[in-house]
């Protein structure tokens, strides 16, 4: 088995505010990313899918196909865009960076040809990022 | 939905390489010019690794101003600006990135309750880094299934 990563970038904005919580409790727990006009980041997603390499293409995967479904799933849908606006992945949830992985894997889960996803890593700053492997 | 969080921080130490178990010539073959009697410094990168479920409110492993602050506060105030090897830690145990790497899991794996500690990676240069997930650990991947 081999691990392959392919990397995309988008820029997108979002706040934190949970619905659920009163206003000094969102300004407490999440400070100035609750401003209600939004902030924005440039985001890496990193992508890694493992697989057994073929004996004939020498890939573990096409990673033609692979930046293609990464930019049909995610970039073009997340790219330029207000996360808690205008993507359905957290009209409920709110779009940290966990729950973008988390949000991302769903989207690209069995949708690689030839290969099985091992990793979502979404890089909010270069200094902060969350990881997911599809676990409960 | 469990998840994996890692923030990086830096800090700025000064360190030789020298044990007191070698004799002047086995520390020269053994360290180089890391043990240069007057000691040299870097511009570590710290970066920890914590996981746990994604909190279904607010979206998060554990909120990120208690890392920084549990960091800042054993990490960073500790051994940033410091000659490492004049602490306590380093009395009888030559700080390499190796040692230093577990010395900060530890004090992490201590002092921070908020989720799980998975891995401390420490970057000594750009191309040199060193990873302790705890004794017999490696790190994310391995605490799996």
């Amino acid at each position: 088995m081999i691990l392959l990563t392919r990397k995309a970038e988008f820029s997108s904005s979002h706040y934190y505010w949970s619905d659920q919580l009163s206003e000094q409790e969102n300004l407490r727990l999440f400070g100035k990313c609750a401003n209600r006009n939004g902030h924005g980041h440039n985001y890496t997603l990193e992508v890694t899918v493992e697989g057994e390499v073929d004996p004939v293409s020498g890939f573990v995967v096409d990673l033609k196909d692979l930046k293609e479904v990464m930019h049909r799933e995610v970039v073009d849908v997340y790219d330029h865009r207000h996360l808690n606006l205008e993507v359905p992945d957290f009209k409920h949830a709110i779009p940290t960076t966990e729950n973008m992985a988390i949000a991302i894997w769903k989207r690209l889960e069995n949708r690689i040809e030839g290969a099985k996803l091992h990793r979502i890593r979404v890089y909010e700053t270069p200094d902060l990022f969350s990881d997911y492997y599809g676990e409960a | 939905m469990k998840a994996y969080l890692s923030r990086r921080y830096a800090l700025s130490a000064s360190h030789r390489l020298y044990s007191d178990a070698y004799s002047e010539e086995q520390n020269r073959a053994v360290y180089g010019k890391c043990s240069n009697p007057h000691g040299h410094g870097h511009n570590y990168v710290v970066e920890v690794t914590v996981g746990g479920q994604v909190d279904p409110v607010t979206g998060m492993v554990c909120n990120l101003a208690d890392l920084d602050r549990c960091v800042q506060n054993k990490v960073i105030a500790r051994f940033d600006h410091t000659n490492l090897n004049v602490d306590e830690r380093f009395t009888h145990q030559v700080p390499t990135t190796e040692n230093l790497c577990i010395a900060i899991h530890n004090l992490l794996a201590e002092h921070f309750v908020h989720a799980a500690l998975q891995r401390v990676r420490v970057e000594e240069t750009r191309n040199n880094f060193f990873e302790y997930a705890g004794e017999g650990k490696h790190g994310t991947t391995s605490s799996r299934s």
